[in-house]
């Protein structure tokens, strides 16, 4: 029983994770309708800045603290991320608007290789490592309740906090603002959304920023856990089959489809690797993903797209 | 009719648009007066749909300016129309489908909210009491439109004709000083069609606004509208009253194929 309520929490924790890089894909979609190709390179560029700011500040600024280089850095990047979005919606996306959305998608895969290249020519292409101080150390917890206790990667455990508390936060903004309505505005309809007096060029600007901070943090934590190299632009992958469960336009579709996928691939890997050989893990997600391809293309939460003929 | 007008609040001067070889529009003018209800009518593909386009900015004439309470415009876009005063509805309607009537309603008084995001995003006092005052505007409008009962209804889910109806909620929201209506009558029945006349007549009548419209069935256009403008191929071919235009034997010829 402990056995199993462990690798249940594991999977939760490692879903969260998966949540946290679906939903940069989310915001991007309900905001303009667009699949984001490059939210992947957006987490590693991200995570790149974070890592080389971190270092060089304290040569800079000559400052001692971890703790304070790291906050300082973290801001810079996010300022840099904002930078990014402004530079995305100048560049591109201005020029395409009330343009198909195959246009757009080929855009963002443009972007992709863009910041690739930038990134790498700016901060290197070395591995580098972020150290925000997570705790590292696993602890036992429930020691009294269940017999032999409860193993926690408390690194896991934290970085699952953050990632709810992230999402909490991007839920009440685009449900309960009047800001958040103009997006999901911009979202189903461009044309219309102008002839309101929504300034389309703005909220655009808006949710880039936003999907560039969402990066940033996915970016800080998988870079903690995984190390800062150019493989972690493919963690974007890991938020592809969430994102197909849970719907493109729906927030909490992100989470719970990334729970779900987190669960099912763990508890698949320890229960049913014994029976049809390991490996589960790695395919798992995306099996998943097809079975609701075949079935329920508009995913669990997602809006059902019903055309006037 | 012995209805009074304003003067000229928006006048266009020899419009001319065409995408490549295609001549949409030529050389047309005709202005709208304050508080009249003026309609574009004309066979398909005679540009009206694209005279509505370009009065809210969504296309660029090639030539012709736009003037709007003495402003010359000859670079107008949906934007800068939205703030100038001018709200529309769309030929195959443009709403927001996945978000409730309320919604769609409230996004219609976007370039009035004054908080900034900061605020908004923590609920903080005057964000919030501005939030509940563009909401009573709101329900003002659903009031007058008479759909108070679909309040919550995500838009995608009611019937066309309650659809139309947001549309025009959703324009009214803006509380525009120019109304466009693109077909606000088309593929309605005909207890519909009395419905939306009425709120035509009544947003014209109450809140004093202007609005131009363009409709396919003659018979509501000639009991609605103050005056007419007849669009064939693109060309202007009739400017007038209602009784003025129904003599005028171009439009008679255009509209029953005569003599092309």
């Amino acid at each position: 029983m402990g056995f199993f309520i462990e690798t249940l929490i594991g999977g939760l924790m490692a879903g969260m994770l998966y949540s946290l890089v679906a939903l940069g894909f989310v915001l991007i979609f309900k905001a303009s309708g667009v699949f984001n190709f490059a939210q992947g390179a957006m987490v590693l560029f991200a995570a790149l800045a974070m890592a080389r700011f971190s270092a060089w500040i304290p040569e800079w600024l000559g400052i001692d603290s971890r703790l304070l280089a790291n906050g300082i850095a973290f801001i810079l990047s996010a300022a840099l991320m904002c930078v990014v979005a402004w530079l995305i919606e100048r560049l591109v996306l201005r020029h395409l608007v009330n343009q198909d959305g195959a246009t757009l998608l080929m855009a963002t895969l443009g972007i992709a290789y863009v910041l690739e290249g930038i990134g790498s020519s700016i901060f290197g292409s070395d591995i580098y490592r972020i150290d925000v101080g997570m705790p590292k150390e696993p602890v036992m917890i429930l020691e009294g309740s269940i017999e032999g206790g409860l193993l926690i990667n408390k690194e896991d455990f934290v970085a699952a906090l953050v990632a709810a508390l992230l999402v909490g936060t991007l839920w009440l903004f685009f449900q309960k603002t009047s800001t958040g309505r103009a997006l999901r505005a911009v979202a189903d309809d461009h044309q219309a959304a102008q002839s309101i007096g929504i300034p389309l060029n703005r909220i655009w600007v808006i949710v880039w920023c936003v999907a560039g901070l969402v990066a940033l943090v996915a970016g800080i934590i998988w870079g903690s856990k995984l190390g800062v190299q150019f493989s972690l632009a493919t963690v974007a992958l890991r938020g592809l089959p969430v994102v197909i469960l849970g719907g493109l336009t729906s927030i909490p579709g992100a989470i719970i489809g990334g729970l779900i996928i987190g669960v099912g691939e763990k508890l698949s890997e320890v229960y049913l690797g014994p029976l049809i050989g390991g490996g589960i893990e790695i395919w798992f997600a995306y099996q998943l993903a097809l079975v609701f391809l075949l079935f329920r293309p508009q995913g669990l939460f997602g809006e059902k797209i019903i055309d006037r003929v | 009719m012995g209805r009074e007008f304003g003067e000229v609040i928006l006048d266009l001067q020899s419009v001319s648009l065409a995408f490549g070889g295609v001549k949409a529009l030529t050389d047309i003018s005709f202005n709208v007066r304050e508080h009249e209800i003026r309609a574009i009518i004309g066979p398909n593909g005679a540009g009206k749909s694209s005279m509505l386009n370009v009065i809210n900015g969504v296309y660029r004439p090639q030539q012709g300016e736009i003037i709007l309470r003495g402003q010359h415009f000859t670079r107008m876009n949906p934007y800068k129309a939205a703030r100038a005063g001018i709200s529309r509805t769309f030929q195959n309607i443009a709403l927001f489908k996945g978000m409730s009537v309320i919604d769609n309603l409230m996004t219609g008084r976007n370039l009035k909210i004054r908080s900034n995001l900061l605020q908004q995003a923590f609920w903080w006092g005057p964000a919030r009491r501005e939030e509940l005052a563009h909401r009573a505007k709101v329900e003002e409008v659903i009031d007058f439109l008479e759909i108070q009962h679909i309040r919550k209804t995500p838009v995608g889910r009611l019937p066309y004709g309650l659809q139309k109806r947001v549309d025009l909620g959703r324009a009214l929201a803006m509380e525009p000083s120019i109304l466009l209506l693109d077909e606000p009558m088309a593929g309605m029945n005909v207890e519909e069609k009395q419905d939306m006349c009425r709120f035509i007549l009544d947003v014209n009548d109450q809140f004093g606004t202007t609005i131009v419209l363009i409709e396919h069935d003659m018979g509501v256009v000639m009991d609605v509208s103050d005056r007419v403008v007849v669009l064939d191929y693109g060309r202007k071919i009739g400017d007038g009253v209602p009784d003025e235009v129904r003599a005028n034997p171009e439009v008679v010829s255009a509209y029953l194929g005569a003599s092309h």
